[in-house]
Formats: structure tokens, C-alpha cells, sequence
């Protein structure tokens, strides 16, 4: 089986005023079609820049990405975000004008068209009610609900998902990653997605890209298929819980000791 | 504890959990508001009573004074404001300043536009930018008009533009500073979409720096009336209908103090009927609609 998304020996840097950062060095992972593929690691360790050179925003210093067999240059529709600021919804726009934007943006879909596509991934994460209101009238769940029906209407080849629930208070978080799963199961789309929590990647991913920090090394990849929220403290859960946990402590013991 | 001192702990209590009443049985969440309530509420009927407050406070220290050649008292001046429409042709007059205005305005908006295209899409171009308004915004747009007459002679053209130069400046700076405040990830989410160039500037940068480049055009507009006034007044023998500060420049010669004073009102009700409802109803339609201002 031939990979969706391949990702080899990608170093990445991007320049603050003072230094030349390297935010990942020599990552390689793959990713095959319908993956629930999850980037883990603490913070620093270069998951969300490693997503947004899948995105084609940042340029890989070494090594190349290709999605498809296709190397990526630049970004496009075919790599749908959701990102973790709620502000990622022109405020202009209704919730219906939002997912419709990319869709007629891109000139895949115009008019009737691209209202009728709007309207039944609208439906599909739940905001039927709210087709015609503005984004600031919305809560946070509400606005990331938009977010990702808005890039699953463009039925990209992958979704790529940069902490979107990280700003989400916990019921709400818990309550999308439980809508997400459905989606998964209904639309079976491929998606990569960054957090920060292991019990979040345990959950939504089926498989799970452990990197360690400054710059972000791949730890190792794990299988995590057969949890959901209904494993949460399950003794095999809980296993998998210690071992992600500790391979990320042992780092911080390195770098202290 | 080695003193013997016990560590506080929260006293045990028993729980409990309540079966709650329907709201209904109890009374309204909410209440509608009284009549009063919703006309204070309205912005326009506020600020209509400060205007009435201030004639009437005109109009008390005018009969106070009793001196129409100093401070014409607010019935005067409406008579002489009345008398003009009627004899002498006001309407008209402030209708041809406002024609130059529009002109100047339109061109001024439409070359801010440019360069700040320009500036946000080019490194040199932001720095044109930057240069440019630093030099040029100080500058007073009635400065240029002696060169302006030098290079187009009397007439139409010179104040168009000086009207230009008003309008410019202060708008490329404002929506310029808009631009530059529009957030990474809305940004990023248009280059998602596979937009670049124009379709960018207009898809994404021009609606999200909307707050902005609203507040720039207010400014441009209220600089390039007050240059248009003073201009006229100057030179205003200069263009043959002769706009409002010509008519108020005339009026002064021949010392009809109400009449000058109906001109300076005229200017003010045009500045009034701009802002309370050109803009207010771009902003209704706009940045208020998308909860970007409130």
C-alpha cells in the first residue's frame, strides 16, 4: 500500500529576531488513506511547524514532503486546516458564506452548487439552526464546529488539524472529539492532527507520532486504534497512557540531569 | 504534628439535590423594556437632544448678548439660513463644493487603495509607504494649493488636487495599519483557499482591516471638507459657481454676520448628514453586522 502523505528526514528552522531556531530535525513519518494520524509531543517540540509545512506555509530546509507523490510547494485546498484560534472564521461571513468560501474560492464548486455542499456538512456537525448567523454570535465549540465542516466540505485529500480543541473548555473538548470520531466513521476522511495531551491522542488517533522536544525528533509510533472515550481508564488505556508519559519524562530527566 | 496542632479540613456536610420548578411558575427571565427605555437606546434620538441642547444654549446667549454683528443669535441665523436657500442660491453653492469633494475623494480613496496594495504586497513598497506618509501627512493640503494654481491654474483641477492630497495620506496610513493587524491564522486560512495577489487583498485583507480603513475614510473625508472650505475661501473667485466658503468669504465682506454664520451651519449639517447617516449606515451594514465593532 502506497503512502497518502509522505513526510522524509524534514528539518525544519524559522528565524526569531535573535536566533535561527530548529524546530524539527530529520522527521520522517507516513501516513495512509483514512489514518487518524496524531503528531504528540510537549511544547517546543516543532508538531505545529511540522504541520504547516504539510500546509505548505513553511519550507522544509531539508528533506521533502510529498502528499500523493506530489511534492508540497505551497499551500491549497487539497490540504485543509482547522486551526486552534477561533479567529480563523472571517467574521464577514455567516456560517453557511464560511464553508462556502474555499469551495467557490478554489473554483471547485459555485452557486447552488456549493450552498447545497455547505448546508449538509453544516448539517453534519450539527449547526443546521445556525446557517445564517455570524461568526461572533457563536460560542467557541460552535466556532470550531464551523471550522471543521468548512474543511471537510472541500473533501480535501487530508485534513489537517493544528490543537483545534485546545481552546475549548473540557466538556466541550470531550464532546468534539467524540463528534469527531463520528464524522470519522461516517466520512472515513484522512486526517493529522497536533496536540499536546496524550489522552487526546489516545483517543481520536489511531495511530500516534511521539516527537520529542528541541528540536522535535521522532520518539517512535504507536498504535492506538481500538480506544475511544469509552476506554478512558480501561487498564490497556491507562497502560498506553504510562508509556507515552514516560517516554516523554525521560526526555525532561535528560535535558535536567 | 509535632505541635499537636491539627491541619484545618473542610467540615463534613450532608448533600443534598433538589428537583427544580419549572421557571414559568416563578415568573419572566426576561422583560421586555418600556417604551422610554428603547427611544433612549436609540444612538440617532440621543444625539439630536445634545444638538437641540446646544441651539437652545445658542439661542440664550445670543438674546443675552443682543449684538447680531458679533454673535447672531440661533432664530437669526436660521432666517438668514431659510432667506439663502430661497434668494441666494446655498443649495446650489454647497452642491458644487460638494461635486469638487467627490471628485478629489473618489480619486484620493481609489490611489490609497493602490499603494497600500502595493505595500502590502512588496517589501520596497511598504517602505514607499511609510516614507511617503511620514513626508506628505504633516503636510497641510491648503499649503500645496499656491503650487497647485501654478500647475493648473485657476480652476477645478488645482482643488481636486489638493482634495487628493487630504485624502490620501491619512487613508493609505489607516488601512495600511489595518492590514498589518490582520491575524496569522486569517491569513493563512486565505492562502489555504488557494487565494494570492488581488483576489487575497480583496477576499481576505480588505474585509478583515474593514475597522480600520472605515476610520481612515472618516478622517480623509473630514480633511478634505475642512481643505475644500478653507480653499474656497481663499481662492474660491477662482472656480466661476463658487462653492459654501466662497459664499461665507462674500457674506463677511459685506458684514451679514447671520448669513456667514447659516454658510458655517450649512458646512456643520453637511458634516452631520455624513457621518450620522453615510457612515453610520456602512457601519450598520458592516463592522457592526460582523460584531467588529460594537
Amino acid at each position: 500500500m502506497t503512502p497518502l502523505l509522505d513526510v522524509s528526514g524534514v528539518t525544519l528552522q524559522y528565524k526569531t529576531p535573535e536566533h535561527l531556531v530548529t524546530a524539527t530535525y530529520q522527521v520522517d513519518f507516513q501516513v495512509f488513506p483514512s489514518d487518524r494520524f496524531v503528531v504528540l509531543g510537549p511544547s517546543g517540540c516543532g508538531k505545529s511547524s511540522l504541520l504547516k509545512a504539510v500546509g505548505g506555509f513553511l519550507k522544509p530546509v531539508e528533506g521533502e514532503i510529498r502528499l500523493s507523490g506530489h511534492i508540497v510547494e505551497k499551500p491549497g485546498p487539497d490540504r485543509m486546516m482547522v486551526f486552534q484560534e477561533f479567529d480563523q472564521l472571517p467574521p464577514w461571513k455567516t456560517v453557511k458564506e464560511n464553508v462556502m468560501f474555499p469551495l467557490t474560492a478554489s473554483g471547485r464548486l459555485r452557486g447552488r452548487e456549493a450552498e447545497d455542499r455547505a448546508r449538509s456538512y453544516i448539517a453534519k456537525v450539527g449547526l443546521d439552526g445556525f446557517v445564517d448567523a455570524y461568526p461572533h454570535m457563536l460560542s467557541g465549540g460552535m466556532k470550531q464546529r464551523v471550522a471543521i465542516a468548512r474543511a471537510m466540505a472541500m473533501e480535501p485529500a487530508i485534513l489537517l488539524m493544528d490543537e483545534p480543541f485546545a481552546a475549548l473548555d473540557a466538556l466541550t473538548r470531550r464532546k468534539m472529539q467524540e463528534e469527531l470520531l463520528g464524522l470519522w466513521d461516517e466520512v472515513r476522511f484522512t486526517v493529522l492532527f497536533v496536540t499536546h495531551s496524550i489522552e487526546e491522542a489516545i483517543i481520536v488517533g489511531s495511530r500516534i507520532l511521539v516527537l520529542s522536544p528541541h528540536p522535535g525528533r521522532v520518539k517512535a509510533e504507536l498504535d492506538a486504534d481500538d480506544f475511544d472515550h469509552r476506554a478512558v481508564g480501561g487498564e490497556a488505556f491507562q497502560r498506553l497512557q504510562t508509556r507515552i508519559h514516560d517516554m516523554l519524562f525521560a526526555d525532561r530527566v535528560e535535558a535536567h540531569g | 504534628m509535632a505541635d499537636g496542632m491539627a491541619k484545618p479540613a473542610p467540615p463534613k456536610r450532608p448533600e443534598f439535590e433538589r428537583v427544580l420548578p419549572p421557571m414559568a411558575a416563578i415568573g419572566d427571565v426576561a422583560r421586555p423594556l418600556s417604551p422610554f427605555e428603547k427611544l433612549i437606546n436609540l444612538t440617532s434620538v440621543r444625539r439630536i437632544l445634545i444638538v437641540l441642547a446646544l441651539a437652545a444654549i445658542w439661542q440664550a446667549y445670543g438674546a443675552w448678548l443682543s449684538n447680531p454683528l458679533i454673535f447672531p443669535s440661533f432664530g437669526a441665523v436660521l432666517d438668514a439660513l431659510w432667506e439663502s436657500i430661497l434668494t441666494r442660491n446655498l443649495l446650489w453653492r454647497a452642491w458644487s463644493s460638494i461635486v469638487v469633494l467627490a471628485k478629489g475623494y473618489v480619486i484620493g480613496v481609489a490611489l490609497a487603495l493602490a499603494i497600500t496594495a502595493l505595500a502590502v504586497s512588496t517589501r520596497v513598497g511598504s517602505d514607499l509607504l511609510s516614507t511617503l506618509t511620514a513626508m506628505f501627512n504633516p503636510l497641510p493640503a491648503i499649503a500645496l494649493l499656491p503650487i497647485a494654481l501654478l500647475w493648473f491654474g485657476l480652476g477645478e483641477t488645482s482643488l481636486v488636487f489638493v482634495l487628493v492630497h487630504s485624502v490620501l495620506w491619512p487613508l493609505a496610513l489607516n488601512t495600511h495599519a489595518g492590514f498589518t493587524a490582520v491575524s496569522d491564522t486569517l491569513r493563512m486560512a486565505g492562502r489555504n483557499y488557494g487565494l494570492t495577489g488581488l483576489r487575497y487583498v480583496a477576499g481576505v485583507l480588505i474585509p478583515a482591516a474593514f475597522p480600520s480603513i472605515l476610520a481612515g475614510l472618516k478622517i480623509a473625508w473630514a480633511f478634505a471638507w475642512r481643505t475644500l472650505i478653507a480653499a474656497e475661501l481663499v481662492f474660491g473667485v477662482s472656480s466661476r459657481s463658487g462653492g459654501l466658503g466662497w459664499f461665507i468669504f462674500e457674506n463677511r465682506n459685506e458684514l451679514n454676520i447671520p448669513e456667514v454664520f447659516a454658510g458655517l451651519v450649512m458646512v456643520i449639517l453637511i458634516g452631520l448628514a455624513m457621518e450620522g447617516v453615510v457612515f453610520r449606515a456602512i457601519e450598520a451594514r458592516t463592522v457592526r453586522l460582523w460584531g467588529m465593532q460594537r
